[in-house]
């Protein structure tokens, strides 16, 4: 019997909760993020200088940060339970698309809290128009979600692969040149003063992406998961 | 077997044909005569990455491992056919644009191509059991082939195309080549094509017989 969608709604958060207490156990996933990103945000404004950064480079910095640290950790949700031995007890007791559902979520809220320390670092070590703000958030959003959409099959896939850590970045980015290609554009007009109106066309193109990757995800999730 | 000979008779006539023929394009000149190869490979790269995208639907759907042979086979010589293609691009790219890349929308279609396919075969590298490869090769085929029209949409917002749009139909679908290059261009397509079958079906048994030696059943 298919589950009903109340029953659906209550196992992707029972994952999502199950994720969360685990993580703040060892914090491995969070520590290795946040650290990628602050290293990478480091290096970028050491190399930097003093020198004033036109603002359309600083947009490709700034997702180049978002999409390295996204890689490091984005894959550990999956890489756990394979490691630990428990995939196939999860098996056992979800249904697929919770499991898929429960493990985006879990993403999205690892790379919002990455998100949230990057983006006020990253205003603050380089010359970045701190009033494009505003209109920028929409598009932060937007990119995480969708960072996360597109990445979390790919880590379901690596989790069964020999080899993780690698295969991670070299799979994610085909899938990824899309949105990263949009998100810099878009955050190249902000920089460089225009408001959110002016960028309608890209924010739809990032909702029709996070979308087609979520749809899309569900529909394949099963075959990794239970081959 | 008589096709076979067909298609060394018809591609050794093409060849000789491609070059004792004018030019095909008068502005640029002698260099034209690489449009009879680089869009025939161009065209099979596509065909045989769509043909694998198939094979790995079908894999998902039947479970059978020489669906998967089949599809990782036509993903290979896609690979290669798209190596060529780019190679004669760049160098038809160098002659007439003046340098060998330019992130031109096609270039940087084909790059991306590149990109998902070497990804594709890292992946199945790195799975050792049959099945497990299988199934998730297919998912990942099947994943980054659904970001194709996105990047349709994107790439051409980042630099205009260079490539030609009418050189083969205008924008009334008439043929804009004359009749002798129209004929060339159209051999040399049917026989990449046959050349291409040619090697597919070779892989595909070259591939059956590893499977069948190593005692496995298919």
């Amino acid at each position: 019997m298919p589950p009903t969608s109340a029953g659906l709604a209550t196992k992707c958060l029972t994952m999502l909760i199950k994720d969360l207490r685990l993580e703040l156990r060892d914090k491995y996933a969070l520590n290795a993020v946040l650290m990628f990103g602050i290293t990478t945000l480091a290096v970028v404004s050491f190399s930097l200088g003093q020198s004033n950064l036109p603002p359309h480079l600083l947009g490709a910095l700034f997702w180049i940060i978002m999409f390295f640290s996204a890689m490091s950790g984005l894959a550990h949700i999956f890489i756990r339970e394979e490691d630990s031995g428990t995939a196939l007890a999860l098996r056992l007791s979800a249904p697929p698309d919770a499991v898929f559902i429960g493990k985006l979520l879990f993403n999205m809220i690892l790379l919002t809290v990455l998100t949230l320390i990057i983006t006020p670092l990253f205003f603050v070590f380089t010359n970045a128009p701190v009033s494009s703000l505003g209109s920028f958030i929409p598009i932060l959003v937007l990119g995480v979600i969708g960072l996360c959409s597109a990445t979390t099959l790919i880590a379901a896939i690596i989790a069964r692969a020999a080899v993780k850590g690698a295969l991670f970045a070299v799979l994610s980015f085909p899938i990824i040149i899309p949105l990263l290609l949009t998100l810099v554009l878009t955050t190249q007009k902000l920089f460089e003063g225009s408001g959110v109106s002016n960028v309608m066309t890209e924010l739809q193109f990032l909702i029709a992406y996070m979308v087609v990757m979520i749809v899309g995800s569900l529909m394949l999730f099963k075959f990794v998961w239970t081959e | 077997m008589w096709w076979k000979l067909l298609i060394l008779v018809v591609m050794s006539v093409m060849i000789v044909y491609s070059f004792i023929t004018p030019a095909p394009q008068k502005i640029i000149g002698e260099a034209s005569r690489i449009f009879y190869y680089h869009i025939p490979q161009a065209w099979i790269s596509v065909l045989a990455f769509a043909m694998s995208m198939i094979y790995s639907i079908r894999y998902l759907k039947k479970r059978s491992l020489s669906e998967d042979d089949k599809a990782a086979a036509t993903a290979g010589l896609g690979f290669m056919f798209c190596l060529l293609a780019t190679v004669t691009g760049a160098i038809f790219a160098k002659v007439t644009w003046g340098s060998f890349w330019n992130w031109d929308p096609r270039e940087t279609s084909v790059f991306i191509l590149l990109l998902i396919y070497g990804a594709y075969f890292a992946l199945r590298g790195a799975i050792s059991d049959d099945d497990k490869r299988a199934a998730l090769s297919a998912v990942y085929a099947i994943f980054a082939f659904i970001t194709v029209p996105f990047l349709i949409f994107v790439v051409p917002r980042i630099i205009p195309s260079l490539h030609p749009t009418d050189s083969i139909v205008d924008e009334n679908m008439k043929f804009t080549m004359g009749a002798t290059i129209r004929i060339i261009f159209f051999s040399s397509l049917i026989v990449f094509t046959a050349i291409y079958f040619w090697m597919f079906n070779l892989t595909k048994r070259a591939l059956k017989i590893k499977r069948h030696l190593l005692n496995e059943d298919i």
